[in-house]
């Protein structure tokens, strides 16, 4: 039996004492976001049982009296529904156009990281000036998605064949068509995000597996489907998550595109974020918009679980 | 050595008293170039006038995020002492307590009610004032001279009827394919013209929008069905018209001053300083066109001077905070907000001016205040937000004028209910 040599007594381990940097070096942002961000949250639970006034003393407690009444409340209903449609049209309307892009550019050879910064620029432009851009582009009249359409009228006319045309249409004002429209913005802005996200996924699957496949005879699509899809899946975990929780929250675009009349026309382009805003400081019941908040909240919660149940699979390699 | 010690003793403990006896009021308004530079030289003033206070006006943001810096700095017990706030917030404002009653021991209501015009008894709740305004404003045709004779109307006959004003719209309008090149109105549900259904048209067709005691609607009936019709049908049978014909904050106004594509609009008096200063054109104000019964209506409001809590804190405070709003609306306070912002004055005998009546620009409003006004809202944001929907409904959707103004009028309705239960 060989003796170890004798160490200096030391309560802990260097690895022990690295974690313990490492914790102390973590609590500062985890206490500092936590009184940012945790205590004001925890606060609108508090918030949404009372009635709103700035001296805390003049408060009436309601209880879930305004939880009761946001259930019935046909505006919110509108705003809930709009919120959906909005998480239904442009996740995966952003996904699918963002990993067809990704695909495309891994594709590319030349000009890869050009074509990257163009597809990303909107990412990074401000919503509200997209959505002001946005607001022109879709105006009836002096817009140049109805000039296009009306040139294309003409263009069809020449040849007899005006039943091919598209009438010009009222997208921000027609209350059918309103919700759409945000939408494409939306998706428009977000499709950068996702085709960096793609990309770099794509990236991570090692060629071998590919030239493996093919080896066996695999066809493009089996490739795509059985090799692409399955390594993807943590990317797109992590890109439905945030995409969704992006949709759930929709607020700057909405505010801007239609700036007489947010939320409009008819409530059609509400999201619960820009309701809850607008109870809060268009009409100053901040108890009542601390319910809005807790209900989004437990909204966004429930959905992010059940999307991670549902598409956290484990990858067989 | 021993002198300087003293003298600066003496300084240190001279400087020390002032600053005690001195109370410092801070005043808030949104941002807007020519209110602040009126204010700053108004609490020059005030401060020349009065050195045991110190008046600071500080910079409260743009009014899209007024009234959400309001709230957030007097729940956290800070900002303003005195307020400007619209008269419409007034009732969301009270129950939320941003704004407090202006004390009767500073504020004598017999002269209130004869110095101002009648329309400050609008923010009068249960018997308290919230506020006073400097300024007020009222409605009033803008027209575009030039345009009026390129298709030949008489510029200086500008429609005095509803009747003529459809035939000069129509007039006036330029259609290209499914386009408007121009047109003779300028339609804008969110900016003046729920006003103009609610309160201009329903009561020249003979009806309030609400009862005196604010506790009822009133339009939901034939005759605000005739108001909502009457001006859809500028839009749906006349065409004169479109609803977001020029996209963004005050489309309306920038089509007709800036794009000149826009002939006639119906805006507030606040405009006048945009319309004068970029206007390129011979342009026109006409006291709002009447029904053929010839009864005229208006719509007034104003931003008004209101104390927070903070004014509170002390008696010496308050006194101070309301020697303040007093001399923002006093006469010659007045003058300078004419002068500088181009807001009418609101106090009685100034209204009357002659000089003031026979400005070829201010008259027409000056005209309009004599009979507009100020619907006492409980819920401003909510209530703008029914009437805007009933709008909409009939130009966008189709509906029935009558459904569509019952609806509002319901809605409307559980609104003053809410209000007037608490």
């Amino acid at each position: 039996m060989t003796s170890t040599p004798p160490r200096p007594r030391r309560s802990l381990s260097l690895a022990q004492r690295e974690a313990l940097w490492a914790y102390v070096f973590l609590a500062v942002p985890i206490a500092f976001y936590a009184f940012i961000r945790f205590w004001p949250a925890l606060q609108s639970f508090y918030l949404s049982l009372y009635t709103w006034h700035v001296d805390p003393a003049r408060r009436t407690f309601v209880g879930l009296g305004y939880y009761r009444e946001l259930l019935e409340n046909p505006v919110f209903h509108q705003a809930l529904k709009n919120t959906f449609m909005y998480a239904a049209i442009t996740v995966p309307a952003s996904m699918a156009l963002g990993l067809g892009i990704a695909l495309m550019l891994q594709a590319v050879g030349r000009g890869r990281s050009a074509f990257r910064a163009i597809y990303f620029a909107p990412y990074i432009t401000p919503a509200v000036a997209i959505a002001w851009v946005w607001g022109w582009m879709y105006n009836y009249n002096y817009g140049i998605i109805n000039t296009l359409l009306i040139e294309w009228y003409v263009f069809l006319e020449r040849f007899g064949l005006e039943r091919l045309a598209i009438d010009p249409q009222r997208f921000l004002t027609d209350p059918s068509l309103a919700l759409v429209s945000v939408s494409v913005v939306v998706v428009w802005q977000q499709l950068g995000f996702q085709v960096v996200i793609f990309l770099a996924g794509l990236q991570g699957i090692p060629r071998i597996y590919y030239e493996a496949a093919r080896i066996d005879g695999a066809t493009p699509w089996d490739l795509f489907r059985h090799v692409t899809l399955p390594l993807l899946n943590p990317v797109i975990v992590f890109s439905v998550v945030i995409t969704t929780i992006n949709a759930l929250q929709l607020f700057d675009q909405i505010v801007n595109i239609n700036f007489t009349d947010q939320g409009g026309p008819l409530n059609r382009t509400l999201s619960i974020a820009l309701y809850m805003y607008q109870e809060a400081f268009g009409r100053a019941r901040l108890g009542y918009a601390a319910a809005v908040t807790v209900v989004l909240f437990a909204i966004i919660l429930v959905v992010t679980l059940i999307q991670l149940r549902l598409t956290q699979r484990r990858v067989e390699y | 050595m021993k002198h300087l010690v003293r003298a600066l003793l003496i300084t240190a403990a001279v400087v020390i008293a002032t600053a005690q006896a001195q109370v410092t009021i801070t005043y808030w308004q949104y941002d807007f170039g020519a209110r602040i530079d009126a204010m700053e030289q108004l609490i020059e003033r005030f401060n020349a006038e009065n050195p045991d206070v110190i008046v600071v006006q500080e910079n409260a943001g743009p009014y899209a995020s007024y009234q959400e810096r309001v709230a957030a700095a007097l729940a956290a017990g800070e900002g303003p002492d005195v307020v400007q706030l619209f008269y419409g917030w007034a009732g969301a404002w009270q129950r939320a307590g941003y704004v407090e009653p202006l004390p009767a021991e500073h504020f004598d209501e017999e002269w209130i009610q004869s110095y101002f015009i009648p329309m400050v008894e609008s923010v009068k709740i249960d018997g308290s004032y919230y506020g006073l305004p400097t300024a007020v404003r009222a409605l009033a045709l803008f027209y575009n001279k030039d345009q009026f004779r390129e298709v030949g109307l008489d510029p200086e006959a500008p429609p005095a009827t509803w009747d003529e004003f459809v035939e000069a719209a129509k007039a006036l309008t330029i259609k290209r394919g499914p386009r408007f090149e121009r047109v003779g109105f300028g339609i804008a549900p969110n900016g003046q013209d729920h006003h103009v259904v609610r309160t201009v048209l329903t009561n020249q067709l003979g009806t309030p929008p609400y009862s005196a005691d604010g506790t009822e609607v009133l339009y939901g009936n034939e005759i605000g069905a005739e108001a909502l019709a009457f001006y859809t049908s500028l839009q749906t049978e006349h065409e004169v018209g479109v609803n977001e014909f020029v996209p963004g904050a005050n489309g309306y106004r920038e089509g007709f001053i800036n794009l000149e594509s826009i002939s006639m609009i119906i805006d507030g008096s606040f405009a006048i300083g945009n319309v004068r200063t970029n206007a390129q054109f011979d342009w026109g104000v006409a006291e709002l066109p009447t029904f053929d019964n010839g009864v005229q209506a208006n719509f007034g409001s104003f931003w008004m001077n209101g104390l927070t809590a903070n004014a509170y804190a002390s008696p010496e405070k308050l006194e101070a905070a309301s020697r303040f709003v007093k001399f923002v609306t006093n006469e010659e306070s007045m003058q300078l907000w004419l002068d500088v912002v181009g807001e009418l004055p609101a106090a009685r005998t100034l209204v009357a001016d002659p000089e003031l009546t026979a400005d070829p620009v201010f008259g027409a409003f000056i005209a309009g205040l004599a009979y507009a006004e100020a619907t006492q809202f409980v819920d401003e944001g909510a209530q703008r937000s029914a009437m805007v929907d009933a709008i909409n409904r009939v130009l966008l959707e189709g509906a029935d004028p009558l459904d569509s103004i019952l609806q509002a009028a319901a809605e409307d309705q559980a609104l003053l209910d809410a209000a007037n239960a608490q």
